[in-house]
This record gives C-alpha cells, structure tokens and sequence, in this order.
C-alpha cells in the first residue's frame, strides 16, 4: 500500500498564499482528516495533490517517488482517486455508464475493440449495489437526488483499483441511513489497508472515522494529532468555531 | 421522379456529412467549425485524381479519405489540446484557412474557376450514370458509415468520448489522456466527411470553393441541432429535414434576389429558436 506524503507543499492565487508549505502524511490503513474553517485552504490543497492545480513549491511524494509536477492524468498510475466538494459526473451519461466508464481500457484502440463487458458489468453491478444505486442504473445522473448524486461520486472511486482515496466533503447534504451507509465503506476501505484522505465538518464524524487530524487555516497549519486532541485546543476552537 | 431521387441523393450525402460532425460535436461536445474543410477535401480529391490523373471513383475517394485523415491529424493535434469556445474559434480559424486554400491554390484547384467534368463513377464495369443507381451507391455508402458510427458511439470508446463532453477535467482524474481521444475522433470525423465530398464531386461533376466555406460548416452544424445531438439516427432525419426544408424555400415566391440570403436567415432563425426552446433537437440525448 501506498504512503502519501507532502512536503513544504505550496499554492498561491494573486499573492494569497492558499497553502502554505504543507507537510502532511497520509499512512496506509488510516483515515487521516484535513479540517478547518471554510477558505482555510483544505480543498486546493486537494486539488494540488490530484494534479488540478500546479504546486507552485514543495513536492507530493508516493512511497519513494517524489513529484514536483502532478497531471490530472496522472494519478491513477499514483493509485490515487477522488471525489469533489462539489459533485462533477458525467451528467448526461446513465448511472451505470457512469460507472463503466472507469473501468475500461485507456488507451484508444483498447476501448474502441474492448470485449470485457460482461466483466465491467458484474463489477459496476457490485459497487452500485453498495450504494444501492443498483436500480437507478438506467437513469440520468443529472436525475439523481443530491445525495445519490454524492453517492455515485463514492462508487466511482471505488470501481477504481487503487490504493489512495481523497474525499472531499463527501457526507455534506447527505441523509443520516446515506452518512451511515458512507462511513461504513470508508471502515471497509480502512481495513482493506487503503489510505484516505478526508474533509468534512462534521465533528461527530471527525470523532468517529479519523485516525489523525491536521487542522488548516488560513493556508497553514494550524494543529494535528488525533481527533480528540486536536478538538479541545483553544486555538482549534477558535480559528474553526469561530469562538 | 427524378427529382425525388436528387433529393434522396443530396439528403444521404449530407447525411453522412452530419454522422460524421455529430461524432464530435454531439458525442465529444467540440463545436468544430472547421467540417466543410474536410468535405472539401474529399471532393477536390476526387475532382482532381478523376479529371486530371485518371483515377477511378473509388480509388480518388481513398486518397481523399487519406488526405483528410491527414490534414485532419495536423489540425487536430492543435485543435485537441483546447475545448469550449477556443475549439470553436480555433477550429473555424481553420476552416477559413482551408477555403482560402481551395480558393488560392490555382495550379491545383483552379482557383475560383473550380473544377467541371467529375466523372461519375464506374463500378463493375458500369458508370453510374442513372441517378437511381446512383442513389444505390449512395445509401449504400450512409449505412456502412451509419453502421461504423453506431459501433464507434455503442463502444467503451464512445462512453469516453460522452464523459470528455461532460467534464473532461473529471474523467482526466481517472487515468485517461483527452487528448488522444479528441484527436483520434477529429481524425475519424474527417475521414468520414471527405467520404460525403468525394461522392458530392461524383454526383455534382463540378466543385468550387464556394462549396466548402465556413458558412457550410456552420449549416452542417444546424443539420444535427436539428435532428438531435448525439443520435445517430436523429441526425439522418435532421438531414432530410434540412434538404426538404431548403427545397421548399424555393416554392415560397422570395424574389430571386434575395432567394438565398433568406434562406440563411431563416436557417439562422431556426438554430437560435432550436437553441431557446429545444438545445438537444428532435432526437438528440445532449444539450448543448
């Protein structure tokens, strides 16, 4: 399994230093949380590490190989995948195909003659029944309720064989049988041995999921340790809560 | 009678024109402008090898088919890494390029003069000469290229090609190069257009520039919003509307003057009220 690590990583906008040499460490078999007050710099440090925006310093490093430079094209070969604060499907495409387009080849030729649909089949059956989204399987994604919607971001990732998982706000907007349904896949993947990365809010869950806390603001870093450590500190308080 | 048969003829050409730009357009979501380039291609290709060189039918129809391929190669490695309305001003960039050439390149496609003459072709020993028999050739051509779209938009390959059109960005972050794809469909898209203007040269016996302007691409853009972006049959009933709708024109009485120029306004108008009240056209499963 993979370890993912930053160091002294960097992005600024226009001179606003959003994150600001960041060194952090996400461990194989651990749920490692990024929390903070809103525009603390937790979701492009995310886009950073996937390759949506150039680091502009420091480096992201998978085990030994160090990179200065990370395309979005990239980093499945990095056994990394994703989700988005703000949800991105293939909206006018069917929930399954939603699916099967992960699954299959990459490369041209692959995928215009590819012949293991039925194999792509039983596995998009198995991840959308996980998010029982299995009879929705014909319908739009855009047709989903927002909450399906944050689901079938989820199975998407887990169609992947990969070993890094980065959720971005994955619980917001979600129904309490959804939130349970999702905590629930992220143990699985824990126990699997896989590395994710998370943002949330959500304390209660902070709490219950997070093996280690790094806690953001203002593009740095503010905290870190575990969740019930982190959560008490007068400055943590202060800088998320507003207090 | 025979006039139904030209209808059908000119209606199954822009058929396949249409089969060819929804591929990148309907199912890739890359508004090209740069289609008549291609089309152009095709029928000079075929004018030229047929009138001046002595190639068959066929043969000249390959080596348009090649050359687009080509031309369509260099354009599309420009053109692959932009999307949205830089595609689109990039690619119409292009298509005025290619008109200019048509137009400019005198020792090789007689300038404005154009070419007369095309031959029709000869198959089996026998020149197509009857329009009917021509119309055979013609269908026949359609269905090997509807048959060739349909595999290529049912494949893993098309569900690709759909995701680039929905988010190219989220489906970059699952391990696929873009730009590969929006290449390798540019490449097919042109192949098949040239195919459109070698059999348009065939039929017509002459080809100018006047053919292959941008505005022509423009109208090959208003046969799939109206018959629907990203189906593959709606496009070939987007084609026969736009044939029968421009014979019809003809019949209304506008004075020959301005007979054209009205035609393109209304043309225009039915594009902007398609874009207002029905964006994926009659059949079509995308919105632009």
């Amino acid at each position: 399994m993979t370890v993912l690590r930053t160091t002294d990583l960097q992005k600024h906008f226009q001179g606003v230093h959003a994150v600001d040499h960041i060194s952090f460490t996400f461990r194989p078999g651990n749920i490692t949380s990024i929390i903070g007050p809103n525009g603390s710099g937790k979701t492009t440090f995310m886009n950073t590490i996937s390759g949506l925006h150039q680091m502009d310093g420091g480096a992201v490093i998978f085990d030994e190989h160090e990179l200065t430079t990370i395309l979005p094209k990239n980093i499945k070969n990095l056994k990394m995948t994703r989700t988005f604060q703000h949800v991105r499907l293939f909206e006018q495409m069917t929930v399954l195909d939603n699916i099967l387009v992960v699954l299959t080849e990459r490369n041209i030729f692959g995928a215009l003659f590819e012949t293991h649909t039925a194999d792509h089949l039983k596995q998009a059956e198995q991840v959308l029944r996980r998010v029982d989204l299995w009879k929705k399987r014909n319908d739009l994604a855009s047709n989903l309720s927002y909450g399906q919607r944050k689901l079938l971001e989820v199975a998407r990732t887990l169609a992947m064989d990969v070993d890094i998982y980065c959720f971005d706000e994955p619980f917001a907007g979600l129904f309490p049988e959804m939130k349970k349904l999702l905590v629930d896949i992220m143990i699985e993947l824990r126990k699997k041995g896989k590395t994710l990365a998370l943002i949330t809010h959500s304390m209660d869950l902070i709490r219950q999921l997070s093996d280690h806390v790094y806690v953001m603001d203002a593009g740095q870093l503010l905290a870190e340790g575990t969740a019930e450590d982190v959560l008490q500190r007068q400055d943590v308080i202060e800088a998320y809560l507003g207090q | 009678m025979d006039y139904i048969v030209h209808l059908m003829i000119i209606s199954s050409i822009w058929a396949i024109l249409a089969l060819s730009l929804n591929l990148i357009v309907g199912y890739t979501g890359l508004v090209s402008i740069a289609h008549a380039a291609f089309y152009g291609i095709g029928a000079y290709a075929t004018a030229i090898l047929t009138t001046s060189f002595g190639f068959g039918f066929a043969s000249s129809l390959l080596i348009g088919v090649v050359v687009a391929m080509g031309v369509g190669l260099a354009m599309g490695l420009v053109l692959s890494k932009f999307s949205g309305d830089i595609y689109m001003i990039a690619s119409t960039a292009f298509g005025v390029i290619a008109h200019n050439v048509f137009l400019s390149w005198d020792d090789v496609t007689n300038g404005a003069f154009g070419i007369a003459g095309v031959p029709r072709p000869t198959l089996f020993g026998t020149t197509l000469l009857e329009n009917t028999h021509f119309l055979l050739l013609t269908l026949l051509l359609l269905l090997i290229i509807f048959l060739l779209t349909h595999i290529i938009t049912k494949s893993s390959f098309g569900r690709v090609l759909k995701s680039i059109r929905e988010d190219e960005t989220a489906i970059q972050i699952f391990g696929y190069d873009t730009n590969w794809f929006k290449l390798a469909i540019f490449v097919i898209g042109a192949a098949i257009a040239a195919v459109a203007g070698s059999i348009y040269a065939s039929y017509i016996s002459f080809v100018d520039p006047i053919g292959f302007i941008v505005l022509e691409a423009v109208f090959i853009l208003t046969v799939i919003v109206i018959g629907g972006l990203a189906s593959n049959h709606g496009v070939i009933v987007g084609a026969v509307i736009f044939i029968l709708l421009n014979e019809l024109l003809r019949f209304i009485g506008l004075p020959d003057l301005i007979a054209g120029q009205m035609r393109q306004v209304i043309f225009g108008i039915i594009l902007i009220a398609l874009m207002m009240y029905r964006p994926q056209g009659l059949f079509g499963e995308y919105k632009l």
